[in-house]
């Protein structure tokens, strides 16, 4: 077949057509992948509000945020003690326990182990702290990892005291 | 070739006529046994590049809540929409004002109760009754509907609530009404069991608009459509950049198409050197003999 | 334009193609030999493809949000609609899009009808086509009871209640179909499961559609075969695939006003109002793609024979390749059947438009003289005309009506009609 037509501008005409066809094709595809993205529903469900006055010292509840178990722990004098205690030398991911608990009485983490999501059990482990069963990573009574193939410390979410008895989470 | 062409045309009128009538059909069935024509409003929101009213789906609201929320439920809208764009837009503290206002039950609690607590941005609205049984039970059998797509559930849509709300009538002399059954010019069949919900200054309104009965039901028709279609702006706003992009691109199809149809030229050489070889024999053979011809 | 077989480049394109012959096969699927006189009304092939994998791609993500349950369908679409990312893009496309299917299936079939593509050798197209069509109705019947709205439930009550027609086994099998006494919950999750699937058996059947045409070849405008090895074919890409995409484009600007401006406007508005077992809707009004099939059904005055008419309009086309017994195939050359097609096109909008009146008075009346038209024009009227009709002379080749000079090609031919018994053949 003989191309006899003058190239550069068919070369122009169909780079344009290209060029815009995969710029819409592109555009089409987002929603296809958006709509997996947490829906408007789930995104208005990222707050809840934790009552904790039946808590006495050394116990701990457990809570469901964001469909993962939220710990919170009032916590005693001696593991309060404890874990300020730490030298920060020896920790994997260093960490200081008044960076973890803005009131040192109450520990709130996700409770969802760093290293692939189990949930680590409580008052288990050489560290008197958590200890988790899947693949034997141990934390200490601020949740820092101190032990194990976790890489990092249990997580803190974003909470705050709404009074004296009331935690929000989120 | 005019008549060909021609031709093609009355052929391609004829088909498009044929998908119009497939189209239109539809809408003809749907369309059917209105036996009064619905009052017409300029609704904001109707027409290509429609937009809601953002003061009067406040009003609107202001008008279910006051009016209609004793009945109908919208338990498919949430107190966060509220404040979501193209939606009535209240600020997010306005909305979350407006949900701390109901008692949502939640639970149960760790004694396995449930209990009450304010409204969040993430409930639901509250129902004015539990479930369908106890809505008839408490408005003497008949269920008020649930209003969430109540626009989209009737022929008509706005215009046919709009009407509604504005057709309460004396009945005609001599036509029968049970107790508690109301005529209504433009209910299917002119009886409702929903006494006239909106009159003039059945609420007040805060933004000084004027409380006429037109203007109520126009304000709340407008909120009953968003709560129905509460992405109408969005998909609008979409649509018009689809279109101009479609249109770019079938322009640029359309000259690339040409042009690589034009390639196909040098075969068409090829067919006329055909023409012009068979011209040649027949020429030819005219030549040898010419008797053959005429 | 002839098909050349594969020749790999590389040594590694030979490797893999003697193993599994894919790059053949796109190969072929490029130089596909296409009539070059093909008009627009073929390109709704490419226009069907693309509404099928918009239907499985959307189909699949509504999917991922919707609960198969009575309790939950109505509200998990209201949930997609207002709460999912795009939700009501996808959904509105979707909704939607079976309409713009159902549409572009009945210009495939009527354009098949014109110009008799039906016919030998292709017969074994025009009917895997026809299996692709009833699974498309049962798919879509399927889908559209998804919603759990009023017309989803009545309208499953009513089909489903169809099979009640057959004498001594008809409950049996509806209590079969609906697993229970009624449509209920364990009907919803079975038409859910099958209408998830249908798509991919009609996918299946489009692959077999398409095989069995590259076996013949295109029909064409003109009717008449084509020489493969001439300047009669283009090959299918690029000239066939920018011409479909131009069509595509041009279907998608119908296709997107509905589902932006317009979405609820094919829908049936009683279809937002949740299933209520208890009320029956005014009128029980199928989508509009199936409402000359309902006129048919209202049409004969007994349930059963009502339900044999209904299902024998559509198996009466698998006979439509014997039925037509002319041996011309497009209609451009047949000045009766052309009429008549006419009248069959005009008959089913007729049909369609009665489907959506109640079945009395003069719209019964109508809908019966329809109906025997329809089964007339099929079983009667096709015989006849292939044996009486008098054809318009056929051209020599499809080069002769799509050459630039008109007439030229007429005036050649003429002269060598004169030499009748002379080698013709050079004349193209």
């Amino acid at each position: 077949m003989t191309n006899k037509v003058e190239p550069k501008r068919r070369n122009f005409l169909f780079t344009a057509t290209y060029t815009i066809g995969a710029v819409g094709l592109g555009a089409a595809v987002w929603p296809l992948v958006d709509q997996m993205n947490p829906d408007a529903s789930v995104k208005a469900l990222s707050t809840t509000e934790v009552d904790v006055s039946s808590i006495e010292p050394g116990k701990e509840i457990t809570v469901l945020w964001r469909g993962k178990p939220i710990f919170i722990k009032r916590r005693t004098e001696k593991e309060i003690s404890e874990a300020a205690k730490v030298n920060l030398k020896d920790l994997k991911d260093p960490e200081k326990d008044s960076d973890r608990a803005k009131n040192p009485e109450w520990l709130v983490m996700i409770g969802v182990c760093t290293h692939l999501g189990c949930v680590p059990l409580k008052n288990k482990g050489e560290y008197k702290g958590w200890f988790c069963p899947c693949h034997g990573s141990h934390y200490d009574t601020s949740g820092r990892i101190r032990k194990g193939p976790a890489p990092t410390n249990l997580e803190i979410p974003k909470y705050e005291f709404v009074d004296m008895n009331t935690i929000k989470i989120g | 070739m005019k008549e060909k062409m021609l031709q093609h045309l009355n052929n391609l009128f004829s088909k498009v006529f044929l998908i119009i009538f497939i189209i239109g059909n539809s809408n003809l069935a749907h369309s059917e046994e209105r036996n009064t024509e619905f009052l017409k409003n300029n609704w904001s929101f109707d027409g290509v590049f429609g937009t809601f009213d953002r003061a009067s789906l406040q009003r609107g609201y202001q008008v279910y809540q006051e009016v209609c929320a004793g009945c109908h439920s919208v338990q498919h809208l949430s107190y966060r929409n509220l404040s979501e764009k193209g939606g009535p837009e209240f600020l997010p503290e306005e909305a979350k004002a407006i949900a701390a206002q109901f008692e949502v039950i939640d639970g149960p609690n760790e004694d396995g109760e449930m209990f009450t607590r304010p409204g969040r941005l993430s409930d639901k609205f509250v129902m004015p009754f539990p479930n369908v049984k106890a809505a008839a039970a408490a408005n003497g059998g008949a269920y008020p509907p649930d209003m969430s797509v109540l626009a989209k559930a009737r022929k008509g849509g706005a215009d046919y609530i709009y009407s509604l709300l504005m057709g309460y009538e004396e009945a005609p002399a001599g036509y029968e009404l049970d107790d508690g059954v109301y005529y209504n010019k433009y209910m299917p069949g002119n009886k409702i069991k929903m006494a006239e919900p909106i009159s003039d200054g059945i609420v007040e309104y805060s933004d000084g608009t004027e409380t006429t009965k037109a203007q109520i039901s126009r304000d709340v028709t407008t909120f009953l459509v968003w709560a129905g279609d509460p992405h109408l702006e969005a998909r609008h706003k979409m649509g018009f950049k689809v279109f101009f992009y479609l249109i770019i691109l079938l322009t640029l199809v359309y000259f690339s198409k040409q042009k690589v149809w034009s390639r196909f030229g040098s075969k068409r050489e090829e067919e006329e050197e055909a023409f012009d070889k068979a011209e040649k024999a027949v020429t030819k053979y005219e030549g040898e003999d010419p008797k053959t011809f005429k | 334009m002839s098909e050349e077989k594969y020749v790999p480049k590389t040594k590694l394109a030979e490797w893999f193609d003697s193993r599994l012959p894919l790059l053949s096969l796109s190969h072929h699927l490029k130089s596909y030999p296409t009539p070059k006189n093909l008009n627009y009304w073929w390109t709704f092939g490419g226009i069907l493809t693309f509404c099928l994998i918009t239907q499985i791609v959307t189909g699949i993500i509504l999917a991922m949000h919707y609960v198969a349950h009575t309790e939950h369908a109505f509200a998990s679409i209201e949930h997609i609609m207002r709460d999912v990312n795009y939700g009501w893009l996808m959904r509105y496309v979707h909704s939607n899009g079976a309409s713009m299917f159902f549409l572009a299936v009945y210009i495939h079939i009527f354009r098949g009808l014109y110009f008799g593509s039906y016919k030998a050798p292709r017969e074994m197209i025009w009917i895997i086509g026809l299996a692709i069509y009833l699974l498309m109705m049962a798919t879509a019947f399927m889908g559209y009871v998804l919603p759990w709205g009023q017309m989803s439930f009545w309208g499953a009550t009513v089909i489903t209640n169809l099979f009640s027609a057959i004498p001594l086994i008809g409950e049996s099998v509806t209590n079969w179909l609906w697993g229970g006494f009624s449509v209920d919950n364990p009907t919803l999750n079975r038409f859910y499961s099958l209408h998830y699937l249908l798509p991919f058996l009609i996918f299946g059947l489009v692959i077999l559609h398409i095989w069995s045409l590259h076996i013949p070849g295109n029909n064409n405008p003109v009717g008449i075969d084509v020489k493969k090895g001439s300047n009669e074919t283009m090959p299918f890409h690029p000239y066939m695939v920018m011409k479909d995409l131009l069509a595509l484009l041009a279907f998608l600007l119908l296709f997107f006003a509905f589902v932006f401006f317009m979405p609820d406007f094919l829908g049936h508005p009683d279809n937002y109002i949740p299933a209520d077992p208890l009320i029956t809707p005014a009128h029980i009004v199928p989508e509009w793609y199936l409402l000359p099939f309902y006129a048919i059904l209202r049409a004969i005055p007994s349930k059963l024979g009502g339900v044999i008419f209904m299902f024998a309009s559509i198996f009466v086309l698998v006979g439509l390749p014997w039925l037509d017994s002319s041996k011309v195939r497009s209609a451009t050359f047949r000045p009766i059947y052309r009429k008549f097609f006419w009248v069959l096109v005009v008959t089913v909008i007729l049909l369609g438009y009665l489907g959506a009146k109640p079945p009395e008075g003069i719209y019964l009346i109508l809908a019966r003289i329809g109906t025997a038209y329809y089964f007339i024009h099929f079983l009667i009227l096709l015989p006849l005309l292939g044996r009486y009709e008098k054809t318009e002379p056929l051209p020599l080749s499809i080069s002769d009506p799509v050459l630039d000079k008109p007439g030229a090609m007429d005036k050649l031919k003429e002269m060598a009609g004169k030499y009748e018994g002379e080698n013709v053949a050079t004349f193209k």
